[in-house]
């Protein structure tokens, strides 16, 4: 059932045609497992990709009843799967904006105190319009549309301008 | 890179004696003779193991346990990951190959004579093996929490409950409670994901070890004329001559599974509702067919007992002299060879038939 070994017989053929005729099979082995290699690794590969979560895009998100909004407080709220803050600034303006700093991910918070929006993760701070003024943050928050509709406060993206 | 490969090659040298490890592999080999096709199996079934574990990590990165959840994150892996559905039916498939190729080595090796002195604890470790692979079947059938899966886990957990005195005991410990519920959920995906993987890990080292220590079977016919004629004896270095025969299988089967796979992609079924009624056609694996079929053949009292109760009798039976087979054989193994092997081609047909009646019978 198995040939005796591995090599056969050289024959009456010269020594140089015999390492072209191996080398060509040896790239032909090679080239056949590399490719099957290839197409055993690449699914793989994707599959360790996470699908992307649909995005909200222009979809505008219940972010908090209007009694619930006194002047001077902020609530935090989903937007898509991160967070978004809805602050009510001390003249009674609604402000929303996305809640992830820009620094190192953490969730911002509102400071009633300094009426200002601060990062406790690296102390960096953003005014009420969401532009970074003092400590590590490179960006300004996003800042979103705010809509009032009945008692309900909505939020949504801006358009791209 | 020359260079580099030998130098690496001598710094391990230096420390592990690579060399001599080397010539522990070239000494191995495997004997030639007109059965030797058989001795491909095994590796084959580790082959098929080893897949197993590739992709049973995958799907555990979007696999999640839980009533809510499990037929959930399925179907995302199924509808929403790339390649997902080629993971998840590899994994299927090559369970059920790893299933059959189990059985077909046991039974090469049980008609091959390969369990007789000195090598029962390898046959004995390799039961236990086989018996921990359908303990796999069934824990991992449950984990997609379809109605399938739910119902036939429903049964199977019930069967072991006919027992008297620890038959309830052994069903609240399989359920996690009174029912099937989430509960037996999470029990199933920690014996599939934790504690089967531990043990197979413990005996196919120890299945792989007694083979190494003890070599190669050859079965008696071949023995008895080898040792007549010692010139005809024959074989192969088992590094590399029989990996590279052994490596080209396991390509084939890879692609085997892929077309598999790709062709007849395993699908999900309904998600399980546990207050609905039973569907019709409710199966286990075809791996527990025959004892399902037996089950449901046996009149509900027989020989005095509960019907039931005498079906697990009689496989409890069966597979503790199977797990003992090389015990049960006088020294002189001619002599008990007879009625052992008609045991065996007996149980094979009624394992075949039963399997075929209980597939298509609704």
């Amino acid at each position: 059932m198995f040939p005796a070994s591995g090599i056969s017989d050289a024959g009456p053929r010269s020594d140089s045609t015999n390492t072209a005729r191996r080398r060509f099979v040896n790239i032909l082995l090679g080239t056949g497992l590399t490719a099957s290699a290839a197409s055993f690794v690449y699914p793989i590969l994707r599959y360790l990709i996470p699908p992307k979560v649909p995005d909200l895009g222009r979809d505008a998100v219940l972010a908090a009843h209007i009694a619930e909004m006194e002047p001077n407080t902020a609530k935090t709220f989903r937007f898509g799967s991160r967070p978004g803050l809805l602050v009510r600034t001390a003249s009674g303006e609604y402000r929303g904006m996305s809640a992830t700093c820009t620094h190192l991910g953490c969730t911002v918070q509102y400071r009633s105190d300094l009426r200002e929006i601060w990062c406790a993760c690296h102390n960096g701070m953003y005014d009420l319009n969401g532009r970074n003024i003092s400590g590590p943050p490179p960006r300004p928050l996003e800042v979103f549309e705010v809509q009032v509709r009945d008692n309900d406060i909505f939020v949504r993206r801006k358009p791209e301008a | 890179m020359g260079r580099l490969v030998t130098g690496v090659r001598a710094w391990i040298d230096e420390r592990f004696d690579l060399a001599g490890i080397k010539a522990l592999a070239q000494k191995k080999r495997v004997p030639v003779h007109r059965y030797s096709y058989w001795y491909f199996l095994g590796g084959m079934t580790l082959f098929l193991f080893g897949l197993q574990v590739l992709t049973g990590a995958l799907l555990l990165l979007y696999y999640r346990p839980g009533a809510d959840e499990a037929f959930e994150s399925v179907q995302f892996i199924m509808t929403q990951v790339q390649f997902g559905w080629l993971v998840r039916s590899v994994h299927s498939w090559s369970a059920n190959l790893l299933i059959f190729m189990a059985f077909a080595h046991l039974f090469s090796v049980l008609f091959l004579k390969a369990y007789r002195k000195p090598r029962e604890l390898t046959w004995v470790s390799g039961i236990l093996l086989l018996f921990l692979m359908l303990g796999f079947g069934f824990s991992g059938y449950l984990l997609p929490w379809n109605t399938l899966s739910y119902f036939a886990t429903k049964v199977g957990t019930e069967i072991p409950a006919q027992i008297p005195i620890v038959g309830r005991p052994i069903l609240l410990f399989l359920r996690g409670g009174e029912e099937v519920t989430g509960s037996t959920l999470t029990r199933f995906y920690g014996l599939h994901v934790a504690i089967f993987p531990a043990l197979a890990t413990l005996l196919i080292g120890l299945h792989l070890a007694l083979i190494q220590w003890f070599g190669m079977s050859v079965p008696p016919s071949v023995e008895a004329r080898w040792r007549a004629r010692p010139q005809e004896k024959k074989g192969v270095r088992f590094f590399p001559n029989f990996v590279l025969r052994e490596l080209m299988a396991w390509y084939v089967a890879l692609g085997l599974l892929g077309a598999l796979a790709a062709l007849f992609p395993w699908s999900l079924g309904v998600k399980a509702d546990p207050f609905a009624a039973a569907p019709a056609g409710i199966k286990p694996e075809w791996y527990f067919l025959f004892m399902f079929q037996t089950l449901k053949l046996i009149p509900a009292k027989a020989l005095g007992m509960d019907g039931e109760m005498l079906g697990i009798l009689a496989f409890g039976v069966i597979g503790f002299a199977a797990l003992l087979l090389p015990f049960l054989e006088r020294e002189k193994p001619f002599n008990s060879q007879r009625w052992i092997l008609a045991l065996a081609c007996l149980f094979l047909g009624y394992m075949a038939v039963m399997t075929v009646y209980g597939w298509a019978t609704r």
